[in-house]
């Protein structure tokens, strides 16, 4: 099974590239409707340290040249609103000098023998193809100026290409791509070592803002998502599952629900039990009808009887209030540095606070919805899929299928955040598609959505920080209890993952002499999944708001408190402090992609200019600054906020200062870090999920609420560092510096500090 | 079960349905209208949003027997070559993420200046309220609806 969160699983980063000619007919196989042309596979591998292939995480990409000068990409990332379906062949296209009207994208399908690890999130897909998708584009842009060369009998160091088409420089000679390719296609393709990279002062569309290429399908209603996919006799699926996670179905009775016109089949689904898993559906009784309607009426008609199990009396604020009197305990250290105790001795002041963050439900606006057909031994699946494979092979398991039987398109997916990682939706699909002998839809409602989510975990977290003689902050002991994502398949696991803790919590840069990180029990009770930055969001808010209160003990600006707590310019490893593990890094080697001091200085000093950080502001306005590295990408923030006499938050402006390495489609991450301050503004302001008797309390979007416009924070500042650093991720990166930003600058405003999640400045 | 006679983008669709089926799922289950969203089902998002005579109206919770003889317009209806302004700006602003919300956003901002030609800033906010985005393109839908009411 192929379900990692995306911290946990290893990254490719040294990956060589292989460009090889294909037969059209092995292009045809991957659905590009498509005749002759010039057709390269490119296959990408990493070797092991013998220096042997290891093809298994060899993802295939296709370029296409037609004869009509058309460029065909095939792109094998699930796209959900990052631009990916845009950005990858837009490397490839600018590499190879194509008209970028004349670039077409073709969806793959999920295939990891064809495409490696299809798995989208943890915000890494341009990190690991930037430079595949370059080669890929020169090897391609090499065949086409020698087959020009060849047939203007000039050198071909003397021709390039522009816009679709090769050009002699000297005689100004022009052909177009597609009068080249069937020259270029006798041609031997060149080796990767022929070929010469662009600089980077040629390009074209890398670091300039190009729309997505969805765009006017999404704006005339054309583009399909998950719900949209339809086939041929298709039924509808609706399940009621048992309200309580573990829980499974005694017996039910269907009466009322067959009364419906259009239902045609009740059919109950096993559930996994305790551990749920992360692939597994629940335990259930699906309602299949002739449409959504009725499938949704019936399904409130069934009468269940459930077996509740060990979770039914579960309260989630209890749980709370137990964590916090655990993080009060000595847990288990996972980083040290120095003698943290010697120093909270020694200390003239001792800033000590827990924080704690609720349960959260990722609610893309799409709510998972999964199509199956299955005939005879193979099954066919459209689903809003960020794991094409992880969805295979879980389908493959639950139907007993051999996996290459097993076909998972992929739709656009209407937001994912990590939910659509997980295929308990697609194997819902294909089960009851097997069972009934029909093409089936699972839809979820709004209210299966956010009752049975793998949900963001609840958290508290202390923090102790001591100030000594000297005013220096001489200690920092970070305790951390929240149930963690593992024990959603291993129930044992109690303690948080060494991956989890460094999304923000071992990874603490500062040059603090004293330093613990331990960890505490608890217990997972739901399904916990991964969200948007995952345990960043919490880690931060407790780092991050310490600090500023750290700061103003010791009477120092919070911005040159953080530049001075960095430190000198330097790597940081953390291995050596860290207990029987080393730093995880997001899967990428600590020598390629260091936690670099200077980079995170550059971020913050650029922010605290672009902010007027540190000028006077109006009475219930103030600035509040945070900084944070995930997903490799170095960020900080800063948050304006009013507060008026009746508490009301507005949040006229925010800041950000963002280093991911080169900047590959500027408007999309422009776009990401807009879209993750109104994210991180939900979470900050508004979302919580509760538990009563181990069931969800909140239903809809009346019960958890996102932010709407009227509250959203007004103008979104994205300042982009240059660099020519490898690209990182953006995804992610935005969202754990808002919180504690806004939260600072509310206590600016206020004197009040925030200690809980989401902000409630009436207690 | 009973049958309705609807305008929808100006054809009519006889339809055989349960009466209280929301028009979301007439539009996109019987009619194979699918540009309008499904994300709450109970008014509460506004994915569904489409447009009874000149009115918004969130679909979900529309019931067929209802509509009468209203005419009703849907994303797909909206303009004939996908150019009413809105969406115009909606592509100059890149406004869409993943998308989903984004039809029923610029159905609910086509009523809006339907019946306001240059709203403010506030009224927008105010009449955008109900549709929500999970991607977080408020800023751009802002943008775009103010560029489209010059
Ligand atoms: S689906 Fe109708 S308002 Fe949400
Ligand atoms: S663009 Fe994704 S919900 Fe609005």
């Amino acid at each position: 099974m192929k379900i990692f969160a995306p911290f946990q699983k290893k990254k490719d980063s040294n990956i060589s590239t292989e460009i090889f000619s294909a037969s059209r007919r092995d292009f045809l196989k991957v659905g590009g409707l498509l005749t002759g042309g010039l057709v390269l596979g490119v296959s990408f591998f990493s070797c092991n340290e013998k220096g042997k292939k290891i093809i298994s995480i060899a993802p295939n990409v296709y370029l296409q040249i037609g004869s009509d000068g058309v460029v065909t990409i095939v792109a094998h990332r699930s796209e959900m609103g990052q631009g990916i379906r845009t950005s990858l062949p837009l490397i490839v296209a600018d590499e190879l000098g194509a008209d970028w009207k004349n670039v077409r994208i073709i969806q793959a399908v999920g295939d990891e023998k064809k495409y490696g690890n299809q798995n989208t999130d943890g915000s890494f897909s341009i990190r690991q193809f930037y430079k595949p998708m370059r080669e890929a584009g020169a090897v391609a842009r090499l065949l086409l100026i020698r087959a020009a060369a060849q047939r203007w009998q000039v050198p071909a160091e003397e021709c390039d290409t522009e816009n679709g088409k090769v050009l002699h420089r000297n005689s100004g000679k022009k052909l177009d791509f597609g009068e080249l390719v069937e020259a270029a296609k006798s041609l031997p393709v060149p080796a990767i070592t022929e070929i010469k990279l662009k600089d980077n002062s040629q390009f074209n569309l890398i670091g300039k803002e190009t729309p997505i290429v969805d765009l006017h399908d999404i704006v005339t209603g054309k583009a399909v998502f998950g719900i949209d996919a339809a086939t041929e006799g298709m039924k509808i699926a609706v399940i009621k599952r048992c309200p309580v996670i573990g829980g499974a179905v005694k017996s039910f009775d269907d009466t009322k629900a067959r009364a419906i016109p259009g239902v045609i089949k009740v059919i109950a689904i096993k559930g996994p039990g305790l551990p749920a898993t992360l692939r597994k559906p629940l335990s259930g009784v699906a309602v299949i009808a002739d449409n959504t309607w009725a499938a949704i009426k019936a399904r409130d008609l069934l009468e269940v009887e459930w077996d509740l199990g060990p979770n039914a009396t579960y309260d989630s604020a209890q749980q709370i209030e137990e964590l916090k009197q655990e993080v009060t305990k000595n847990g288990t250290i996972r980083r040290k540095r120095g003698n943290f105790q010697a120093a909270k001795a020694a200390a003239k002041k001792v800033i000590d606070h827990t924080y704690v963050a609720p349960y959260l439900a990722h609610a893309t606006l799409e709510p998972p919805t999964a199509l199956a057909v299955v005939k005879n031994d193979s099954c066919e699946i459209w689903a809003c899929t960020q794991n094409p494979q992880g969805a295979r092979e879980a389908v493959a398991e639950a139907l007993g299928f051999q996996v290459d039987k097993v076909r998972v398109n992929i739709t656009l997916l209407g937001g994912a955040f990590g939910r659509k990682s997980k295929p308990d939706f697609i194997v819902e699909a294909a089960l009851l598609a097997k069972e009934s002998g029909l093409p089936v839809k699972v839809q979820w409602t709004r209210e299966d959505d956010i009752h049975f989510d793998y949900f963001h975990a609840l958290s508290v977290q202390r923090v102790v920080a001591t100030i000594d003689n000297e005013n220096k902050l001489s200690g920092w002991e970070h305790h951390i209890a929240y149930p963690s994502i593992s024990a959603t398949e291993d129930a044992a696991v109690l303690q948080p993952s060494d991956g989890e803790l460094g999304l923000g919590a071992t990874d603490f840069p500062y040059d603090v002499p004293n330093i613990n990180v331990t960890t505490h029990d608890a217990k997972a009770h739901l399904r916990i999944g991964w969200l948007r930055s995952v345990r960043n969001i919490p880690q931060a808010f407790a780092v991050a708001t310490m600090l500023d209160e750290v700061a103003e003990a010791r009477g120092v600006d919070p911005v040159a408190n953080a530049l001075e707590l960095l430190g000198e310019d330097r790597n940081i490893t953390f291995n050596e402090e860290l207990v029987k593990t080393t730093y995880q890094n997001y899967g990428e080697d600590i020598a390629n992609y260091p936690w670099e001091t200077a980079r995170m200085k550059e971020v913050i000093r650029r922010v605290a200019k672009e902010s007027g950080w540190g000028k006077s502001m109006p009475k219930g306005s103030a600035l509040g600054f945070a900084a944070h590295r995930s997903f490799l990408t170095y960020v900080a923030c800063v948050v304006e906020v009013q507060v008026d006499a009746n508490n009301k938050i507005t949040i006229p402006n925010v800041y950000y200062a963002v280093d991911c390495g080169l900047a590959v489609n500027v408007d999309r991450i422009k776009s990401q870090f807009e879209g993750g301050a109104q994210f991180s503004a939900s979470l900050a302001l508004k979302s919580r999920i509760t538990v009563k008797n181990g069931q969800v309390e909140q239903n809809n979007f009346d019960g958890y609420q996102i932010i709407r416009m009227p509250e959203s924070p007004g103008q979104i500042h994205v300042h982009i560092v240059e660099s020519a650093a490898k690209p990182t991720g953006i995804g992610e990166p935005p969202v754990p510096p808002f919180t504690p930003a806004l939260c600072n600058a509310i206590y600016q405003a206020t004197g009040k500090r925030i200690y809980t999640l989401p902000i409630d400045l009436a207690t | 079960m009973a049958k309705y006679s609807i305008q929808v983008n100006g054809k009519k669709h006889e339809v055989d349905v349960l009466e209280d089926m929301p028009l979301l799922w007439v539009l996109r289950d019987i009619i194979g209208l699918k540009g309008t969203k499904f994300g709450c089902g109970k008014a509460l998002c506004g994915a569904c949003t489409v447009h009874l005579n000149d009115d918004a109206i969130r679909s979900c919770s529309y019931p067929i027997s209802a509509v009468g003889d209203a005419k009703i317009t849907t994303i797909e209806g909206l303009s004939e070559e996908g150019d009413h302004p809105l969406q115009q700006a909606w592509e100059k602003f890149v406004v869409p993420q993943c998308g989903y919300c984004q039809t029923g956003q610029i159905m609910n901002a086509a009523a809006l200046l339907k019946k306001n030609a240059h709203p403010s800033a506030q009224e927008i906010e105010q009449a955008m309220q109900g549709n929500l985005c999970r991607c977080g393109t408020y800023n751009r839908i802002k943008a775009a609806i103010t560029a489209a009411a010059k």
